[in-house]
C-alpha cells in the first residue's frame, strides 16, 4: 500500500483528478497484481459474502461459551415492534451490527473488516444504507475500496487489533472505515470523507480490550454495535459539514499513541476491565471449566 | 496491507489468531506430510491452551488437518468429519521453550506409516509461522512454495541449491539459511519461492550427495511460471538423454 496518509491520498485524487475509490483500487491493482474485473468481482463476492449472514442468521444459535447468541433477533422484535426510539436507519443498524458480529462468535463464515472480532461494524452501514436507500452495487462496491483504503492507512500509522492497540485500534479502526465508506456513498466530498473517519475514530479514542474469558464475545459483539452507530453519526456529522479540529492523520497518530501506552493487560489478554470484574471472573471460572 | 488484507479475508469466526490461524496450521501440516493423516496428536500451548476451546481452536486445527480453509463453513463439524475419515485425534498440553503464546505442536502419521512432529505458532491477523518441523527449527510463513533442506555447513552448498533454483527460472522471495547448531557440520536452508517448484527439482536435490534432508511444502494455487514449465521441459529431456 502506497499511502502512509490520508492527507496523501487526497492528494492523488486531486492531482489525477479521480474519484478517490479509482485511486485505491488502483494502487491496489498494482501492489497485487490482480486485473481491474479480477478485483472488482473479489471485492463483491467479499460483499457477497457478508450479506449472506444476515440472510442465514440464526436465532437460536449460540456460541461455545453460552454467552452470545439470540440478541440480533430480539433487537429486530423490539425495533420492530416500535418500542425502540433510535429510528428505522439506526434501528436496522444495531440489528446488524449484533446479527453479523454474534454469528462471528457462533464459528459462522464473516468477513474480517478489519478484523473478525470487528466484522459487524462495516456491513451494518453498509448493507443497511443499500437496502433503505436502494443504491446499486457499483457505487457499494466503490465504498468499500474507499473503506479499505481508510483501513490500510490506520494499519501503516498505527494498528487495527485489539491486542497491538486495545478496542480503540479495532472497534475504531471498524468505525473509522464505515464512516468513511458511507460519506463517499451519499456523494460527501472526500474532505467530508477523511473526517468523517477522523470524527468516528476520535470518538472511540481510549477505548480498551477487556474480553471476558478472552474469548471474542463479551463486550465485543455490543461494541460492534457502538461502533456502527457510531460510523453513522461521524457521517452525519460531516455532511452536515462539521470538521474534525484535528486533522485525520493527527487523530489516528494519537490512537497509536494513547494504543502503545496502554498496558498489557487492557489489550486482548482478558487480565482487565470487564474481564477481570467479579462476575467476568465468574464467568472464565465457569467456561473453563467446561473445557 | 493490501486492500483485501484490511476487508477480509472471509473466514470462519470468532478469531483471526485462535480460529482463522490454527486452521491454517493445521492446513500446512497436513501440506508438510504430504500424505491423508490417520493419526493427530495435539498439544495446545499457552493462550491456544486457555482460552482455545472457547475460539474454537481445537476444531479449527483439526479441520485445517482435513485439507479445509479458513473460509470453510464445515469448520465448526470438523471432529465428526475426522471421524467420519477415519483421522484419529487426541489433544494434550505442550511443554514448549521460547515460543509465540498461540503456539502449538501435532504430531501427524499418515497413511503410510510417515510421521511428523510440527511445532507452529499463530502470530496475528491470522498469520502463522512453522518453527519446527521434526528435529529441524525453522521460521516460515507457509504463504509460499518453501523448500526446507539440512545442506553441509561448507563453502558452496548453498549456491549449488539457488543455482539449481535459477536454472528452473524461480525467483526466490526469501532465503533463510542458518548453522544447525544441534546438528555438527549441518545447516538449514529455507527458501521461499514466488513461483512453484517443479517436483522433479526438489527430487534431483534430495539426491544429492552432501545433503541431509528435503522438506518441500507445495502450496495449492501457485503454479509452475511459464518459464519454469519450458526449462523444466529442457531438463527432462536432458535426464531421458543421459540415460
Amino acid at each position: 500500500m502506497a499511502f502512509q496518509s490520508i492527507a496523501d491520498m487526497l492528494k492523488a485524487a486531486k492531482e489525477k483528478e479521480l474519484p478517490l475509490w479509482r485511486i485505491l483500487y488502483e494502487d491496489d491493482l498494482e501492489d497485487t497484481k490482480m486485473d481491474k474485473v479480477e478485483s472488482l468481482a473479489k471485492m463483491s463476492h467479499t460483499y457477497q459474502a457478508m450479506k449472506n449472514i444476515y440472510e442465514t442468521y440464526d436465532p437460536s444459535q449460540i456460541s461455545n461459551s453460552g454467552l452470545v447468541g439470540g440478541d440480533g433477533a430480539k433487537m429486530e422484535k423490539s425495533f420492530l415492534s416500535g418500542e425502540a426510539v433510535c429510528g428505522e436507519f439506526i434501528g436496522r443498524v444495531m440489528v446488524n451490527a449484533l446479527k453479523m458480529a454474534e454469528a462471528n462468535a457462533c464459528m459462522r463464515r464473516i468477513v474480517a473488516a478489519p478484523t473478525a472480532g470487528s466484522c459487524g461494524v462495516l456491513p451494518a452501514v453498509f448493507c443497511t444504507y443499500e437496502e433503505l436507500y436502494h443504491v446499486e452495487e457499483q457505487p457499494m462496491l466503490e465504498g468499500l475500496y474507499v473503506a479499505a483504503g481508510i483501513g490500510s492507512v490506520i494499519a501503516a500509522r498505527a494498528f487495527v487489533s485489539g491486542a497491538a492497540g486495545g478496542c480503540q485500534a479495532e472497534i475504531g479502526a471498524a468505525s473509522a472505515m464505515a464512516a468513511a465508506g458511507l460519506t463517499y456513498i451519499r456523494g460527501g466530498s472526500n474532505e467530508a470523507v477523511a473526517h468523517s473517519s477522523a470524527m468516528a475514530l476520535a470518538n472511540l479514542l481510549g477505548l480498551v480490550c477487556d474480553p471476558v474469558a478472552g474469548l471474542v464475545e463479551v463486550p465485543c459483539v455490543k461494541r460492534n454495535v457502538i461502533g456502527a452507530v457510531n460510523a453513522v453519526t461521524s457521517s452525519d456529522l460531516a455532511m452536515a459539514g462539521i470538521r474534525s479540529r484535528i486533522p485525520p492523520d493527527e487523530v489516528i497518530d494519537a490512537m497509536r499513541e494513547v494504543g502503545t501506552s496502554l498496558p498489557a493487560h487492557l489489550r486482548e489478554t482478558g487480565e482487565g476491565g470487564l474481564a477481570t470484574t467479579p462476575t467476568g471472573i465468574k464467568y472464565a471460572k465457569s467456561i473453563f471449566k467446561k473445557s | 496491507m493490501g486492500l483485501f488484507d484490511i476487508i477480509g479475508p472471509i473466514m470462519v469466526g470468532p478469531s483471526s489468531s485462535h480460529t482463522a490461524g490454527a486452521v491454517r496450521i493445521g492446513y500446512v501440516t497436513r501440506q508438510l506430510l504430504g500424505e491423508e493423516i490417520v493419526d493427530a496428536q495435539i498439544n495446545l500451548y499457552g493462550s491456544f491452551l486457555a482460552t482455545g476451546k472457547g475460539h474454537g481452536t481445537d476444531k479449527a486445527l483439526v479441520a485445517g488437518l482435513l485439507g479445509m480453509k479458513e473460509d470453510d463453513y464445515r469448520i465448526p463439524e470438523s471432529f465428526e468429519i475426522a471421524k467420519e475419515r477415519g483421522m484419529r485425534v487426541r489433544f494434550g498440553e505442550a511443554l514448549l521453550k521460547d515460543v509465540h503464546p498461540n503456539s502449538v505442536q501435532i504430531i501427524v502419521t499418515g497413511v503410510n506409516g510417515k510421521v511428523r512432529t510440527i511445532v507452529a505458532s499463530s502470530i496475528g491477523g491470522g498469520s502463522i509461522r512453522i518453527c519446527k518441523i521434526d528435529d529441524i527449527v525453522t521460521n516460515f510463513t507457509g504463504e509460499f512454495p518453501t523448500l526446507i533442506a539440512r545442506i553441509q555447513d561448507k563453502p558452496g552448498m548453498a549456491l549449488r541449491v539457488v543455482e539449481k533454483l535459477d536454472e528452473m527460472d524461480i525467483n526466490i522471495a526469501n532465503l533463510n539459511l542458518y548453522k544447525d547448531s544441534r546438528k555438527k557440520g549441518t545447516a538449514i536452508m529455507i527458501v521461499e519461492s514466488d513461483d512453484a517448484i517443479p517436483f522433479d527439482i526438489v527430487d534431483e536435490i534430495r539426491g544429492w550427495d552432501d545433503i541431509g534432508r528435503v522438506i518441500y511444502l507445495y502450496k495449492e494455487g501457485v503454479k509452475l511460471s511459464p518459464h519454469t514449465r519450458m526449462k523444466l521441459e529442457e531438463y527432462k529431456k536432458n535426464q531421458e538423454q543421459e540415460r
